[in-house]
């Protein structure tokens, strides 16, 4: 595919996944790997796995394993195109619903959507924790490490970058 | 006047104040929210909230939680769109792109470095390994955060909605369903379920 063809692929495959993105970026991620890895082959499942810790690890909003799997697939000019199309439509939506509820307040269907919403959106992020974890966790090790980090981040309110740095360490030290 | 300088001997917040005394103006909002984003690894709300709430005084703690709420229930990265909902509270359409700039420029140049220091150097085995162990440690951030997300559900003993969770997770983790499938049942039909149960409990 030339390289106009493959910016708007990007561009459409990411504008219509973030309508679909409920409760942020993180419920997307099965839809992303199930587009780059197995639908459009951009990437391997170790690269997505790779893409997903690069974006943990540098600072910002979850959303940024687009910018990673753009680069990927067509450099610079990829990054900006998934990122924009991702982040773009739907802000201006959000924009725009504001709006509109300003103007008709006191309606119980913001309340409805919502506790309706809310479901969905943690089984779709924990399908995105299974499916990370398929890729990543290729040791018993490493599933332990997992774990760990796991019980970590829910009974300590540290730092997620020093479980994000020790993972990393014990990595490189070869343990997992 | 220094875009910084902090309102003179506040002694107390007055968190009821519906319009902060000094409105952001479109540079302040981009550095504010580029600020904000450089500060936050794994997810940025926190620190979002720590700054317009509490450092800036932008908007009251209600006010945050009703504008993240609505950027909940939207579709999207719900940061960005929080950012672009409130840079335009202050200055309209323009003061919603220069927050949702702000926010995106930085972290977006730093995540394009190191994709490209990754197809340099990707391959080396040292490196291969740590990201390795870095991603065994993210998976593990984010099973804790469906975890905490899952207990006032279970707390509730929401069946229902623990019922849709569940079927859900397996229609996209396990059968690999596309989203947007799942999504166009699913969500016309939790929709009905909910409305259908607050209509009980309300007779």
């Amino acid at each position: 595919m030339n390289a106009a063809g493959q910016l708007w692929t990007l561009v459409w495959t990411f504008a219509l996944m973030s309508f679909f993105a409920v409760g942020g970026a993180n419920s997307a991620i099965p839809e992303m790997h199930r587009v780059a890895v197995d639908v459009h082959h951009w990437m391997t499942d170790k690269q997505f796995a790779d893409a997903s810790a690069i974006s943990q690890l540098s600072p910002g909003p979850n959303v940024l394993i687009v910018t990673l799997i753009g680069y990927s697939v067509a450099g610079v000019a990829g990054a900006l195109a998934a990122m924009l199309a991702m982040c773009g439509p739907t802000a201006f939506l959000a924009y725009y619903v504001r709006g509109l509820l300003r103007r008709s307040s006191g309606s119980r269907w913001p309340a409805i959507l919502q506790a309706a919403l809310v479901p969905l959106s943690i089984g779709l992020m924990a399908a995105s924790a299974l499916i990370l974890a398929l890729a990543s966790d290729r040791s018993s090790a490493a599933a332990m490490l997992t774990i760990v980090a796991a019980a970590l981040a829910v009974s300590t309110k540290l730092n997620p970058f020093w479980i994000l740095a020790a993972g990393g360490l014990l990595g490189f030290a070869g343990v997992v | 006047m220094s875009p910084d300088s902090q309102p003179a001997a506040v002694p107390e917040p007055d968190l009821s104040a519906p319009n902060p005394p000094n409105p952001p103006g479109l540079a302040e909002l981009f550095f504010a929210f580029a600020r904000i984003s450089l500060a936050g690894f794994g997810g940025v709300l926190v620190w979002a909230r720590r700054g317009i709430v509490e450092q800036h005084r932008w908007m009251t703690a209600d006010e945050f939680n009703e504008t993240y709420a609505l950027c909940h229930f939207l579709p999207g990265p719900n940061i960005v769109n929080l950012s672009f909902v409130f840079g335009s509270r202050f200055a309209g359409f323009a003061g919603g792109l220069a927050a949702f700039t702000g926010l995106i420029t930085p972290p977006m140049l730093i995540a394009m470095v190191l994709a490209a220091l990754y197809s340099h150097y990707g391959e080396i085995d040292a490196l291969r390994r740590t990201l390795a162990g870095i991603s065994c440690a993210a998976v593990g951030l984010l099973m804790a955060v469906v975890l905490r997300m899952m207990m006032p559900l279970v707390r509730k003993r929401d069946v229902a909605g623990m019922l849709t969770l569940i079927a859900v997770f397996l229609a996209i983790g396990t059968l690999r369903l596309p989203l947007q499938v799942v999504l166009l049942i699913a969500v016309p039909l939790s929709l009905l379920i909910t409305w259908i149960m607050r209509r009980r409990e309300a007779a």
